[in-house]
């Protein structure tokens, strides 16, 4: 591990609702850059763990860092999200979309810009709009997009703040294989072309090894079948992909299958 | 003939057209029979008038200056009535808009309003029209606040449920871009609710009008309800029955222009249904 500081830092953070364990004994350091892939069975906590990074739900035991200091308790622009779906504003155009972030941040009390600082802003947009391949569509709304365009859409909105990570959570999980290809390439350029630090959790094993630069499996390292509830998932597999081969892909499968058929059926 | 199953059989647009005007025709000629029928009985018949009595009465209602005050009386009627209901609705609709998206949209306004909104929209309104009276006295006043105690709440409690459903992930989006919870109001919130106002605004018009109607019945000096009530005296079927239609026209266009202004306004509105 290098000396640099890391940019997220959990120390045994656990995550339970009542006395439903959802997450136990969170260990890990996660530096600037990294493009991180989240997998597992569902209900595995991968989902939860996006969550805290968010702000949407707190850690319930434990320390989680960002950049040194404790997780914020609410959502804020430092971290970028895609959702599966809802990510848009279904009320405003395709540029409107992405220029209402720098609003958000230059006109407090109307949110809106007006004359030559909306230009100056609508450069920026344009620019972004360009980035994800979407320029051509700027003045149409989401309802007229396919759900890959609605997608990028969703990326050149979250980018534009310059977050310090962008969260994705099954960013591509209704799109069509071909088009998911597409979003893979772009989101490969994007993450190399600004230095971006990516948390992605995907139902998707092949896409898991495919894009990440490490891939965290979350599952059950104790199964109680009187009481599923009593345990949580960790962090069982953390591997980093540079280096990672085939047989890391099979090894992880098997393993989740292991876990599958000892959870009792959901 | 095909062979398909009844629920998969439709009409083409000119026989749905069709069949969509039949009923009326229908009522409008069992009408003229039944009217027919009765005068023959007695000439004087004041049940089912014939369309040119209600025709003769309705010319001198609405194109003929009342001999006591010069007004065209059909005229003066509807416009007061357009002018309780459209103040009433107004009102209501602003009142319904700004708590119920304060409502829906922050905790803690909801927190002690919610509960009282709900005690309120369960107060049946015409009961407490005598304290609109006494309150507000015999004018105007008191029958624009009977449409705007009986429509508010309805509109208050929908528009907080239709805020709340907004889907959580805009919220969370939005913050992620910086929004604070004003900005989040005036720009995700706001713009998405005012279609959803508009709507029910359309389906709460025919409460408005049974209370406009009421009150106007009770203590007025003109208006449509008002106008009615009065010849009802007279057994004056010649002037109820037109009023009657009138009313009815005017809350059809109503429904439709603001359906239309809505689609105009917000099509993504509709486009995501």
């Amino acid at each position: 591990m290098s000396l640099e500081k890391p940019l997220i830092h959990f120390r045994r953070v656990g995550k339970e609702y009542g006395s439903t364990v959802v997450l136990e004994n969170i260990n890990t350091r996660v530096k600037a850059g990294e493009f991180v892939t989240l997998v597992g069975t569902s209900g595995c906590g991968k989902s939860t763990f996006l969550k805290m990074l968010l702000g949407t739900e707190q850690p319930s035991s434990g320390s989680a860092l960002f950049d040194g200091q404790p997780l914020a308790q609410e959502p804020g622009p430092d971290r970028g999200i895609v959702f599966q779906k809802y990510s848009v504003f279904p009320h405003l155009s395709v540029r409107d979309n992405v220029l209402v972030g720098l609003e958000f941040a230059r006109s407090p009390w109307l949110g809106r810009l007006f004359g030559g600082a909306r230009q100056t802003a609508l450069a920026e947009v344009d620019h972004w709009l360009e980035a994800v391949g979407l320029t051509r569509a700027s003045h149409q709304y989401p309802h007229e997009l396919s759900g890959g365009m609605q997608q990028r859409l969703a990326i050149a909105q979250a980018l534009i703040k310059r977050p310090r990570v962008l969260l994705l959570d099954e960013p591509f999980g209704a799109l069509d294989p071909g088009i998911r290809k597409d979003m893979h390439q772009l989101l490969l350029k994007l993450w190399q072309e600004y230095q971006l630090t990516v948390f992605m959790v995907t139902h998707d094993l092949t896409e898991g090894f495919y894009l990440g630069t490490r891939l965290w499996v979350f599952d059950k390292t104790r199964h109680d079948t009187q009481a599923p509830e009593r345990f949580g998932s960790t962090i069982t597999f953390d591997l980093p992909l540079e280096k990672t081969g085939r047989s890391d892909l099979v090894a992880v499968e098997s393993s989740l299958d292991e876990s599958r058929r000892l959870a009792p059926a959901a | 003939m095909s062979h398909q199953r009844l629920i998969n059989r439709k009409p083409s647009r000119a026989l749905a057209a069709f069949l969509g005007a039949l009923p009326f025709l229908m009522l409008f000629f069992v009408y003229q029979w039944g009217s027919d029928l009765r005068r023959q009985e007695n000439p004087k018949d004041k049940l089912l008038p014939a369309f040119t009595e209600i025709g003769t009465a309705m010319n001198e209602l609405a194109l003929q200056p009342s001999a006591r005050t010069g007004e065209y009386l059909f005229w003066q009627d509807t416009g007061s009535s357009l002018r309780r209901l459209s103040i009433g609705m107004g009102v209501a609709a602003a009142l319904g808009l700004v708590l119920g998206l304060a409502i829906g949209a922050l905790p803690l306004v909801g927190a002690p309003l919610s509960p009282l909104v709900t005690a309120i929209s369960l107060i049946p309104p015409m009961a407490i029209l005598p304290i609109l009276f006494i309150l507000f006295g015999l004018d105007e006043l008191s029958k624009i606040m009977l449409i705007v105690i009986g429509v508010a709440p309805i509109l208050i409690r929908d528009l907080c449920q239709r805020t709340k459903e907004l889907p959580r992930e805009q919220l969370v989006k939005a913050q992620t871009l910086g929004a604070n919870s004003w900005q989040v109001i005036v720009r995700v919130l706001l713009p998405q609710i005012t279609p959803r106002l508009l709507d029910a605004v359309r389906l709460s018009l025919g409460t408005a009008w049974l209370f406009l109607i009421a009150a106007e019945a009770i203590a007025s000096s003109d208006g449509l309800g008002y106008r009615i009530f009065l010849v009802r005296r007279y057994m004056a079927m010649d002037v109820i029955l037109p009023y009657v239609a009138w009313i009815t026209l005017l809350a059809f266009c109503t429904d439709w222009l603001l359906l239309k202004l809505n689609q105009r306004l917000y099509p993504w509105y509709y486009a995501n249904r």
